[in-house]
């Protein structure tokens, strides 16, 4: 029986990807185990094997072709002997199953920036995924001050685990990009003391998840050493990685730090949703002379937005971002929170709900004056965030909101966040724990009391 | 087949050589299963196959006895397998539905069976060691002679807490067997990248802690060390350090595009090195079994793995209440 040959999935956040390359052709005998074809992710080129056995009938999917489909047939293996058009093509399995995994959420791939209102008028833009803009800003930063390095698991002669660091390790060498063992604790220690030593340590985690393992160094040497010194001894250094929720990773590898590491006196955090805020916002990061917590997003690193291309473009800590102004509610999010809350506030307007989307991009500090100026127009208030919900930056919110502008609230505020569960693997369950348009559309409603 | 510097042990009987294929085969079969239904899309998030490896467990497995305890990695459904779990709750897990052994929750990296002293299924790196003599310092405690197989990888042996643990272990004279499943590398990075000291055991010296390396793509050489490290666990001498040499023929997980080694280099392995055919070899050539008895082991295990697919397809996804079940236990 003839069998389909599917469009594999290779990582956990692949959607589509290119048929780069056919390795076999029509005709061609294949067993289990052969390298078939080469397919491009949005991380890496990835070598297919075959599966099952038989004979090359047909390949469907020419290659050169971008955005197939996971799970679309793209060749067909038949039998010793067998006609193609005879024999009945084995069904694909997977696109029958009404449980595959959860798509991430999906965005239109190219969003729109409204003008930075500090950008010259005419500044010219150009479109660039999230991760190209964390890798310019690494780049251009590294160009700029020799004391600028970058060192982690992978982000040297692999490019990086999620392939930030691409080209770095050409452009600046191995002294200067520096592959670690599995030592999270010791190599945070040791860019701490390098940074003590009149470096400027950029730390890649793999992810943030694994930080937990340096927490104590990033904590009590990195942030609290200025303090204590009585002023003598900085500590400028750029611990940066992906955090929060990828896809179907789990518990221990699903987690937003973000209200963690916001708590910590010292340190600063920033975490963009945007290309441009990456970039501006990291090269900010770099110069700075404290540490900071550099909090990026797994799904987040491959969609595209403007970037201005202007020679030394930096983002300030402590300035949210108005992205599109309203006059009913105010939604306040950051990082892969304003996905859900732009798409809210575009379903909010067909409901003739007016939203203002503010984007905090940085969380210490925080800048609470926006967001208090854009309730004082909306009065009321919903914040949108991925992490758990006990002691959440929304929670923090709703108190400076409650302190400072009481009278002006006509409805709670509502704070959206993660569930208060760790990371289930189940698509189903994952797809539950966290937060979603559809919860932002109804909390908008409710605080507007429609 | 190139030779191998172990020494066969001559009693070894037929029945047992038997066993060693099946349950390698098992573990071999499973993982190619699990790989296509990733690719399909049954399967999410990572998935870290252990095809290459599955003379390690099923070697240490033998030279274990009822009630002894095993921890290991992310990288663990072979030692699922080989300690007894059924096929069937774990692919279920790996698909992420009710019938899994964590009913969908935990998923490939995060499975466990009180039932069969398995402790996990952890997802990060190294944190399993500590966790291993732990077990182990239980054991003592409640003063029976089990012991505690704590498995991780070449990448873990940098942790710092393997150290740590390395320490407690010996000064508190603990029953835990350290296995270094050494595949020669950690994701991309290759052994002599993320380290100079030529050999990961020896490392156990600094603590007084024994070891020895251990060819592990050979069976029989891994059960005899493991029985050696068991009986020293049992006597009340400390911990032992195995150093098992090995290889993994995939990549680290599915999404590894693996440049960092050669297509001849892991072909090699598989032609010179594969642990199953070595068995194959040494069943066929001491007459143990005929090309067709072995087939018709290929043909049961093809079932066992079969069913365990389907059962992993068509359990139900659990329930939406399983969200907020088990984050506390009840008082
Ligand atoms: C603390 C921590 N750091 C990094 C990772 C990401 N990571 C997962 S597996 C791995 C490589 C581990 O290699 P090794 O210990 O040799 O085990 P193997 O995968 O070869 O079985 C890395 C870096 C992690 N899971 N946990
Ligand atoms: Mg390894």
């Amino acid at each position: 029986m003839a069998i389909e040959v599917l469009m594999p999935a290779l990582s956990p956040t692949m959607e589509e990807g290119t048929l780069a390359k056919w390795l076999v052709k029509e005709g061609d005998v294949v067993s289990s185990g052969d390298v078939i074809a080469e397919i491009e992710t949005d991380k890496a080129t990835m070598e297919f094997e075959a599966v099952d056995e038989g004979i090359v009938g047909k390949i469907i999917i020419a290659e050169g072709t971008d955005n197939v489909k996971v799970n679309a047939p793209i060749a067909v293996l038949i039998d010793d002997g067998e006609e193609l058009s005879a024999t009945p093509i084995a069904s694909a399995p997977a696109t029958a199953e009404p449980s595959a995994p959860a798509a991430a959420p999906v965005t239109p791939a190219k969003i729109v920036i409204p003008e930075e209102p500090d950008l010259p008028a005419g500044t010219d833009m150009k479109t660039q995924t999230v991760r190209e803009a964390l890798r310019d800003a690494m780049a251009e930063e590294m160009r700029g001050n020799e004391n600028v390095f970058l060192m982690g698991e992978e982000v040297a002669e692999y490019q990086g685990a999620y392939k930030i660091s691409q080209g770095l390790l050409d452009e600046f060498g191995a002294r200067r990009v520096i592959d670690t063992p599995i030592t999270e604790h010791g190599f945070a220690g040791l860019a701490v003391g390098a940074a003590f030593g009149g470096l400027n340590p950029i730390v890649e985690f793999m992810t943030f998840n694994f930080a937990m393992q340096a927490i104590d160094q990033i904590i009590n040497s990195a942030a609290k050493t200025l303090y204590m010194s009585g002023g003598q001894m900085g500590c400028p250094i750029v611990f940066r990685g992906p955090n929060g929720a990828a896809a179907r990773v789990a518990a221990q590898h699903s987690q937003d730090y973000a209200a963690w590491y916001a708590h910590v006196p010292g340190l600063k955090v920033a975490m963009p949703y945007s290309a441009s805020d990456a970039k501006g916002l990291l090269k900010s990061a770099i110069r700075d002379p404290n540490p900071v917590i550099f909090l990026e997003n797994e799904i987040l690193y491959g969609k595209s937005f403007d970037v201005p291309a202007l020679d030394g473009y930096t983002v300030p800590f402590g300035k949210a971002r108005i992205w599109r102004e309203g006059s009913d509610v105010t939604i306040v999010s950051f990082g892969i929170g304003m996905t859900y809350a732009l798409e809210a506030a575009d379903r909010l307007a067909k409901d003739g709900i007016s939203a203002e989307v503010i984007d905090l991009r940085t969380l210490r500090p925080l800048d609470t004056e926006t967001v208090i100026r854009s309730v004082q127009k909306t009065n009321r208030c919903v914040t949108v965030e991925e992490g758990f919900p006990v002691c959440s930056i929304g929670n923090h919110i709703s108190a400076v909101l409650m302190q400072q502008v009481f009278d002006y609230l006509d409805a709670p505020v509502i704070n959206l966040t993660g569930k208060d569960v760790p990371m289930p693997y189940a698509a189903n369950l994952e797809k539950l724990a966290l937060v979603t348009t559809d919860e932002v559309v109804e909390a908008a409603k409710t605080v507007t009391y429609r | 087949m190139a030779a191998r510097k172990t020494t066969k042990k001559p009693n070894i009987s037929k029945q047992e050589l038997l066993e060693y294929y099946r349950e390698m085969l098992l573990i071999r079969r499973f993982e190619e299963k699990a790989g296509q239904l990733y690719g399909m899309g049954l399967i999410g998030g990572f998935c870290h196959l252990y095809i290459g490896q599955e003379a390690v467990v099923v070697g240490l497995e033998a030279a274990a006895s009822e009630g002894d305890k095993r921890v290991t990695s992310y990288r663990d459904h072979g030692h699922m397998l080989a300690c007894g779990m059924d096929p069937k709750g774990v692919m279920a897990e790996l698909t992420g539905r009710e019938g899994g052994y964590s009913k969908g929750k935990g998923g490939s990296m995060h499975m466990f069976s009180k039932e069969k002293h398995f402790y996990g299924g952890h997802g990060i790196v190294g944190a399993q060691v500590p966790i291993g003599a732990g077990l182990a310092f239980a054991d003592k405690y409640l003063g029976n002679d089990r012991v505690t197989f704590t498995y991780f990888g070449d990448g873990a042996a940098n942790q710092g807490q393997v150290y740590e643990t390395y320490n407690m272990a010996e000064l508190w004279t603990l029953p835990v067997i350290f296995v270094i499943e050494n595949n020669q590398y950690a994701m991309g990075t290759s052994v002599s990248r993320s380290t100079k000291s030529p050999s990961l055991w020896e490392r156990g010296a600094a603590y007084g802690i024994p070891g020895e390396e251990v060819d592990g793509m050979d069976v029989l050489a891994v059960k005899a060390a493991g029985e050696k490290a068991v009986a020293h666990c049992r006597a009340g001498k400390g911990p032992y350090i195995l150093e098992v040499k090995t290889y993994r023929y995939r990549g680290h997980s599915m999404s590894d595009p693996a440049k960092y080694r050669t297509r001849e280099e892991v072909q090699k392995v598989r032609e010179q090195r594969d642990a199953i055919e070595h068995v194959r070899e040494l069943l066929l050539t001491g007459k143990h079994a005929t090309e067709d008895d072995l087939k018709a082991i290929d043909k049961d295990i093809k079932a066992i793995v079969n069913e365990a697919a389907e059962f992993s397809k068509t359990s139900p996804e659990p329930a939406l209440s399983e969200l907020y079940t088990d984050i506390y236990a009840d008082a």
